[in-house]
C-alpha cells in the first residue's frame, strides 16, 4: 500500500463504498478494504464488473445478502437511475436497513425461508416491540445452571484420564525421558464430553401470543449461557433468529429478533414450517443429534399429514424431541387438539410450557434423560 | 502483504479460466476471478456452496494448472494439531532411548517427526497446493487454530522452533455451510460462493466430464435436475450427481433400455435419499418426459 497520508483521489470511491456497506450492516475489516483495493488494481479494472467481483471476493458478503450487496454496488457506482426499474424486493431489504439501526445489528430479512416472495408489507404481517421485562427468577436459574446442566455427549477429542481406552503416548514419553527411558506409569486418554446441540423452535402465532415474548427471552438467556444453540421462530413462516439473539444485551437482541420475525400473532402452519426447516440442508443439520424443543400449543391450521410427516422426520434426526405446550399444566395431561394427538407418538416428552419456570425446569432436566 | 500479480504464468482471471478448462474444469467468471485474486494476493481461497457443486474439484484443477502436488486435509469433528500439523513417532523415540544406552541422542530429530498435511505444505510452499476440505465439519477449536496458521503461515514446534513458509503457500478451503464459519476466518480469505451452474454451463460440464454422453442426453438430464432442485428435497442433486446420472442413463441405453426408462431406472444415482425418492416417485414419469421434450 502507498505510504502517503492521503488516499489517492481515484481510490476514495472504493473506500466510501466500504463505508456504505458497513452502514448497511455488512461487517468488513480494514484488512479486507486493503485487499479490495489491491484486487481492483490487479484486475485493471477494466469495468464496473471487475470492481463488483473484486468486492465480492475480498469483502465476502454472505451468500444470502448478495442481492443487497449488488444493489448497493449499483447505487454507489452506477448512479441512481437504474434503481427505479429495479424489483422491489431488494429495495425493501435495503430500505429496512437504512431505518437507522446500528452497525452491530445482524443482517435483516436474509434468513427468512418461505416458498413465496420476501416480506411484503401488504400481507398481514406484524412487527412487535418488547417492553423492558425484568429478569425473572426462572431466567436467572437458567443462566446459572445451563452451562453445567445441559445434555452432554461424547466428543471426538481426547483428554488425559486415569482410565481410558487409549495410551497417552505423548505423556508417557515425556515422563520416561525424565526417568532415563523407564516407563513408571501408563497415562491414559479418554473421550472428552461436550455439550449437545440444542434446537429451539418457538411458535409465535396468535394463539401463543401470551408466551412467545417470554419464550424468546428464554432463548436469549440460553444462547448466552451456552453457544451450541439454534433458535427458529415459526407461525406462517420460518425465521432463524440465532444471529439476532447472539447480541449480548437482552433488549437489543430482542429488538433485533423482533425485527427479523414478520409473522407475529398470525396463523399457525406448523407442518409447513417444519417441512421448510427440514428442506434446507443447512437448517436440517442443526437437528441432527440435537436436543430439540418445540414450544407450541399445536393449534394447527394447515395439513395434519404434513405435520405428522415433519415431526416424524424431526424425531428421527433428533437425540430427543420435546414438545412443550401451555395446555399441559398437569402431569396427567392428555392432548386434546387434533395435531397434538397426531404427533404424540413421535414426541419423546410432552410437558408443560405454560410458564418460563416450567420450560426452564424441563430444559435443565433433559440431561437426566436418555436418547430416544 | 506480498502481491504477486502473476503466478505460474497466469496474469488475469481470463488466463486462469482458460487454464482451468485445460484441466477439465469449467469455471464461471466469478470463481475464476476469486481464484486469480487469491493466487495473486497470496491469500487463502474459501469456497462455499451446496454439496456437489465442485468445490473440491476446483482445488484439484487449480493444483493441476499450477503443476503442483495437491495435499488434502479432510476435516472431521475432533481433528487436532497431531492430525493436521505434525506428530512425534513416540514408539520410535522410545526405542531409540532404550537403544542409546549411555550415549546421548536427540529424540526430537527429523527422523522422529511425522509430517502431517499442513506442515508438508509449509515446507514446500512452491510445489504444493493445500486443500483443507469441509472445514465446517471440524469443531470451533480447530477453526481457531487454523486462524493462526492462515494469517502467519508459520507453525511453532516447541521442541524444534518455528517453521515458517519461504513464500505464501496456495491454500484452498471448502465448506458445505452446515454451520456458520467464524467471521475472522472469512475475513482472512478470498471468498467465493459457488452456485449451481446455469443450464447451459451444466450441460457443457456433463459433456466434458463424461465424454460418452450425447448432447441431447446431457440437456435432458440438466432440465430434469433443474426441476428436482426446485423440489423441497432433503438432499438436492449436485453437479456430480448430474454427471453420474447422464453417464448411468447412457450406459443403460447402450445396454438396450429405452430412453425415458433408462433415466427412470438410474434415478438412484441422482437422488440418494429414500424419502426423497418416495416423495418424487409419483411425478417422476411426467418430470422426465417434460425434461426430455
Amino acid at each position: 500500500m502507498s505510504e502517503a497520508p492521503q488516499l489517492p483521489r481515484a481510490a476514495r470511491a472504493f473506500v466510501s463504498f466500504v463505508a456504505l456497506l458497513r452502514a448497511n450492516g455488512f461487517a468488513i475489516a480494514p484488512e479486507q478494504t486493503t485487499a479490495f483495493l489491491e484486487a481492483i488494481a490487479l484486475l485493471g479494472p477494466r469495468g464496473p464488473e471487475d470492481i463488483r467481483q473484486a468486492g465480492q471476493a475480498t469483502l465476502a458478503p454472505p451468500p444470502e445478502r448478495r442481492a443487497a450487496y449488488d444493489l448497493l454496488f449499483r447505487i454507489h457506482f452506477l448512479g441512481g437511475e437504474e434503481i427505479a426499474g429495479d424489483d422491489d424486493e431488494d429495495d425493501e431489504v435495503v430500505r429496512l436497513q437504512e431505518e437507522g439501526r446500528g452497525d452491530e445489528v445482524p443482517p435483516l430479512a436474509d434468513e427468512i425461508n418461505e416458498s413465496g416472495e420476501m416480506a411484503v408489507r401488504a400481507e398481514a404481517l406484524a412487527e412487535r416491540r418488547f417492553g423492558p421485562g425484568g429478569p425473572s427468577d426462572a431466567l436467572h436459574r437458567l443462566a446459572r445452571e445451563a452451562p453445567g446442566h445441559l445434555p452432554r455427549r461424547r466428543g471426538h477429542r481426547r483428554m488425559p484420564a486415569r482410565r481410558g481406552p487409549w495410551a497417552d503416548l505423548r505423556r508417557i514419553l515425556r515422563e520416561s525421558v525424565r526417568n532415563d527411558g523407564e516407563v513408571m506409569r501408563l497415562g491414559r486418554l479418554k473421550r472428552r464430553t461436550r455439550t449437545r446441540k440444542m434446537l429451539l423452535l418457538i411458535d409465535v402465532s396468535g394463539s401463543m401470543k401470551a408466551r412467545s415474548e417470554d419464550n424468546l427471552r428464554l432463548a436469549h438467556t440460553l444462547l448466552q449461557a451456552t453457544p451450541n444453540v439454534e433458535v427458529f421462530t415459526f407461525g406462517t413462516r420460518l425465521t432463524r433468529v440465532t444471529p439476532a439473539l447472539r447480541l449480548k444485551r437482552r433488549e437489543q437482541a430482542l429488538a433485533a429478533a423482533a425485527h427479523l420475525v414478520s409473522d407475529w400473532d398470525g396463523g399457525t402452519r406448523i407442518g409447513d414450517a417444519l417441512q421448510a426447516f427440514l428442506a434446507v440442508p443447512r437448517f436440517g443439520g442443526y437437528a441432527r443429534g440435537a436436543a430439540v424443543v418445540i414450544l407450541s400449543d399445536g393449534l394447527e391450521r394447515g395439513d395434519l399429514s404434513a405435520l405428522c410427516d415433519a415431526v416424524a422426520k424431526l424425531s428421527r434426526r433428533a437425540w430427543r424431541l420435546s414438545w412443550l405446550t401451555p395446555l399441559a399444566t398437569s402431569s396427567s395431561f392428555v392432548p386434546q387438539t387434533e395435531a397434538l394427538i397426531a404427533v404424540r407418538r413421535f414426541v419423546d416428552d410432552m410437558a408443560d410450557g405454560g410458564s418460563s419456570a416450567a420450560v426452564v425446569a424441563h430444559v435443565l432436566s433433559l440431561r437426566q434423560r436418555r436418547a430416544a | 502483504m506480498a502481491v504477486r500479480g502473476t503466478i505460474g504464468g497466469i496474469d488475469s482471471p481470463e488466463a486462469l479460466e482458460k487454464a482451468l478448462r485445460g484441466a477439465y474444469y469449467l469455471a464461471d467468471e466469478g470463481i475464476a476471478t476469486a481464484a486469480y485474486l487469491a493466487l495473486a494476493l497470496g491469500k487463502p481461497l474459501l469456497l462455499e456452496g451446496a454439496p456437489g457443486v465442485g468445490k473440491t474439484e476446483a482445488a484439484k484443477a487449480i493444483a493441476a494448472v499450477l503443476g503442483r502436488r495437491l495435499i488434502r486435509l479432510q476435516c472431521y469433528e475432533g481433528i487436532d494439531a497431531s492430525a493436521a500439523l505434525y506428530e512425534w513417532n513416540y514408539p520410535r523415540q522410545m526405542l531409540a532411548i532404550r537403544q542409546a544406552g549411555d550415549e546421548t541422542i536427540d529424540i526430537y530429530g527429523e527422523t522422529f517427526l511425522i509430517e502431517r498435511p499442513m506442515l508438508a505444505a509449509l515446507r514446500a510452499p512452491d510445489s504444493t497446493v493445500l486443500l483443507i476440505d469441509e472445514i465446517d465439519r471440524s469443531d470451533q477449536e480447530f477453526e481457531a487454530f487454523l486462524l493462526e496458521f492462515l494469517s502467519d503461515f508459520q507453525i511453532s514446534i516447541p521442541e524444534r522452533g518455528t517453521v515458517r513458509a519461504a513464500e505464501r503457500p496456495v491454500v484452498v478451503l471448502t465448506s458445505n455451510r452446515t454451520r456458520d464459519l467464524h467471521e475472522a476466518l472469512r475475513r482472512r480469505c478470498v471468498y467465493h460462493w459457488i452456485d449451481y451452474p446455469t443450464a447451459e454451463r451444466e450441460a457443457r460440464i456433463i459433456m466434458m466430464r463424461a465424454s460418452s454422453v450425447a448432447e441431447t442426453t446431457a440437456r435432458a438430464v440438466v432440465a430434469a435436475i433443474g426441476k428436482l432442485r426446485r423440489e423441497p428435497l432433503s438432499k438436492a442433486p449436485g453437479v456430480a450427481e448430474a454427471v453420474d446420472w447422464a453417464e448411468a442413463a447412457t450406459l443403460l441405453n447402450k445396454g438396450g433400455a429405452r430412453w425415458p426408462d433408462a433415466f427412470k431406472r438410474s434415478i438412484g444415482v441422482a437422488l440418494k435419499d429414500e424419502e426423497d425418492l418416495a416423495f418424487i416417485s409419483g411425478r417422476l414419469d411426467a418430470l422426465i418426459a417434460e425434461a426430455a421434450a
